[in-house]
């Protein structure tokens, strides 16, 4: 009687995720359908849904009218670069939040978490000037670094919660042994956190590659990622639903793909702190 | 040997960089829209004329574009070298000297080609200072199949009571056919461009002599009340969330009878690929109400050069190519003469072959009949037909459009809107110390 209840219960539970999962994954999904319709067919209304006549056209016009090679391989630089810098930056700095903690460290991680409050529009100015300046505008190292620094307060709280849970006896026997501080962060601390580490690169590399706010206004026709690619779609006079929905297909693909062979580490990492 | 390669390389090498530094890079910011598309597609035909230019396009959407290029001009970012701007920001701009003056775009340019309400909209001091790519007015597209069914002709200038009755006339909601669709979605460039030229026909104005907001005068409601009794009697559904392209939609699927938008559109709803009614599509001019004034307006979309360029020659070059006559011939060789950006030379509607084109005749009409200098009935401090070439405008005519906006939604009546539109305006201009 009780297994019985107890497998009920599971049916609805899985009917009831699987719903939410594709409710949430539903726009992507027409997307990715309206992507292969003509464009009257996008606009149609009722809205086609599966039995329409299947067109590549989209994607060809697309193809022939924008690099899209030059868009994807500044995607993968910045949001790369701005990762990997990120996690330099962020590995000692949570360390030393989470072994060595003073009594502002709280005070401190709140800040961090502060920077993310403010609106990112009211930078704007102050940070185009700066890149003017410096010669940063349009270039990859600065979108790399700004994006860098814009995520920089989630990846130290994320190797800060995961490092919490690593026994800090571990690394005071690694201490006693004789080994430097460059050591026990290297190669001790790094190899137990490998799956809060690796799950932080994956969340940050899917934020600074759907980064749009600042890939499009410090970026011209050099440093622009697949975020300018696909606003360039959209249109003031004419119908661009196809194309546009062609543009965002091409340009989350790749993140689409990552995302799904890393989807033990990505839920690993996100219910890390909470389930306990 | 090895010396004897390495210096073989490095003069090939110094060879090339030579070259590098010889180009110059002319970094275009546009919109995507058919005619700019087709621009890109052609440019071999210039940099084949001028092999020392390499062209970088950066496409935008309209939003962003207004935003970046403003950011950019104010900041001295000098991201851009040719900035595709309207109307609206050219004479504004000039005069804050961010523009770089045309007046010099080569001897076999002939300016005075260009339409002349394109070339004094485009104008400051009367100086060219962005060229004309392509420009538009507005005017009726109508289902002509629909139109007959009603028993009812159109006029070649039809006043607004003859719309009104037609659009009742041609509803028929059960079948999901509505007699008139019109923009809605709030924006100064949305809604608001086309309750401005109904409010123009109706005599209203939106500042008198002294800048004083008018939008609490009679001829103001008389001009909102037609337009939201229309709506409500032969709109569409959810009609305060449609701008252009949601309304070419229902147009190209038949759902309306009269769409009242930008002359550019006509391509479109003719275009039998995408329209479900191209054969059964009638052309007239914007109407009125006999004051003297049509609801038409008048934009281009046109070229400049940010005055912070650092190619300002290249890119000037490049101007006087993609706004010149050879490049209409072009485009006309190459994609037809239905595809020539329209509304910007003379010589165009004077040429026999682009004649032929069936909306060639009523986009000229229209564009000669809206005057930006005198856009309205009684005079007013301020040039633009479907706005004001005042700073604030986007400011406040997006304020104005929200409330215009919420009204066709059913939350508030129109004499509400007007009464706040009046107040948010009057705030905002008093704020800017007018």
């Amino acid at each position: 009687m009780a297994r019985s209840v107890t497998t009920r219960r599971k049916a609805i539970n899985t009917v009831i995720a699987w719903g939410i999962g594709l409710l949430i994954f539903f726009p992507i999904l027409w997307t990715i359908l309206t992507s292969f319709k003509t464009e009257a067919t996008a606009i149609a209304d009722p809205p086609v849904f599966l039995f329409f006549d299947w067109t590549l056209e989209n994607y060809s016009v697309v193809q022939e009218r924008s690099d899209y090679m030059r868009f994807l391989w500044n995607s993968v630089i910045i949001a790369g670069g701005s990762t990997l810098l990120g996690i330099i930056i962020a590995v000692p700095a949570a360390w030393s939040m989470a072994f060595v903690p003073s009594r502002r460290t709280k005070d401190i991680l709140l800040w961090m978490l502060s920077t993310k409050m403010l609106p990112a529009v009211g930078v704007l100015y102050p940070i185009y000037l700066i890149f003017i300046e410096l010669g940063l505008l349009d270039t990859r190292i600065g979108l790399t670094i700004v994006l860098m620094l814009i995520n920089l307060p989630i990846i130290v709280w994320m190797l800060y919660t995961y490092f919490r849970e690593i026994p800090g006896e571990i690394l005071e026997a690694a201490r006693m042994d004789g080994a430097t501080l460059r050591e026990e962060i290297l190669y001790v601390l790094t190899p137990m956190a490998v799956p809060g580490i690796a799950s932080t690169i994956l969340l940050n590399f899917i934020l600074a590659w759907n980064e749009a706010f600042w890939t499009l206004n410090l970026t011209a026709a050099k440093a622009a990622p697949l975020t300018a690619f696909i606003a360039s779609y959209s249109s003031p006079e004419g119908l661009f639903y196809a194309k546009l929905s062609a543009a965002s297909t091409m340009a989350i693909a790749p993140i689409l793909i990552l995302g799904w062979f890393s989807q033990k580490q990505l839920v690993r990492g996100l219910t890390f702190g909470a389930v306990k | 040997m090895h010396l004897r390669t390495a210096l073989c390389a490095a003069s090939a090498l110094a060879l090339v960089a030579g070259t590098a530094a010889a180009q110059t890079t002319v970094t275009i910011a546009t919109v995507n829209n058919g005619d700019m598309i087709r621009m890109q597609g052609l440019t071999d035909d210039f940099t084949a004329q001028n092999p020392d230019i390499e062209l970088e396009w950066v496409t935008l959407e309209e939003n962003v574009l207004r935003q970046r290029v403003t950011q950019d001009i104010a900041t001295k970012g000098g991201q851009f070298d040719v900035l595709t701007i309207g109307m609206y920001e050219t004479p504004i701009w000039a005069a804050q000297d961010w523009l770089v003056p045309l007046d010099d775009l080569g001897a076999d340019y002939d300016a005075d080609d260009i339409l002349p309400a394109m070339r004094a909209g485009l104008s400051y001091n009367d100086t060219l200072y962005a060229a004309p790519f392509y420009g538009e007015s507005s005017m009726v597209m109508y289902r002509t199949d629909l139109m007959e069914a009603a028993g009812l002709e159109m006029p070649d200038a039809p006043t607004w009571e003859f719309i009104g009755e037609a659009a009742r006339a041609m509803t028929d909601k059960d079948n999901e056919i509505y007699g008139i669709c019109l923009r809605g979605k709030a924006g100064w460039g949305e809604n608001m461009a086309f309750i401005t030229t109904v409010a123009n026909s109706f005599g209203a104005r939106w500042f008198d002599e002294n800048w004083t907001p008018q939008l609490d005068s009679p001829e103001w409601n008389e001009a909102v009340n037609f337009y939201y009794n229309l709506m409500q009697d032969a709109g569409p559904p959810g009609a305060s969330t449609n701008g252009f392209n949601e309304n070419l939609a229902l147009f190209q699927q038949g759902k309306c009878g009269m769409w009242i938008d930008a002359t550019v559109a006509a391509s479109f709803v003719t275009n039998p690929s995408d329209s479900t009614v191209a054969d059964k599509v009638g052309f007239a001019l914007a109407p009125d109400t006999g004051k003297g004034k049509r609801a038409n307006w008048l934009w281009a979309w046109a070229l400049a050069v940010p005055a912070g360029s650092d190619a300002t020659d290249a890119a000037k070059k490049f101007i006087a190519w993609a706004t010149s006559k050879e490049y209409l011939a072009l485009v006309a060789e190459n994609e037809g003469w239905a595809n020539v950006p329209p509304g910007s030379r003379t010589s165009l509607y004077e040429n026999p072959e682009y004649a032929q084109v069936p909306f060639a005749q009523m986009t000229l009409d229209s564009i000669n009949a809206a005057d930006p200098n005198n856009p309205t009935v009684d005079p007013v401090p301020y040039v633009g037909i479907q706005y004001v070439a005042i700073p604030e405008w986007a400011g406040i005519g997006t304020l104005a459009g929200q409330e215009f906006s919420a009204m066709l939604a059913g939350q508030q009546t129109p004499d509400e809107a007007l009464e706040k539109a009046q107040a948010l305006v009057t705030d905002e201009m008093e704020a800017a110390g007018y």
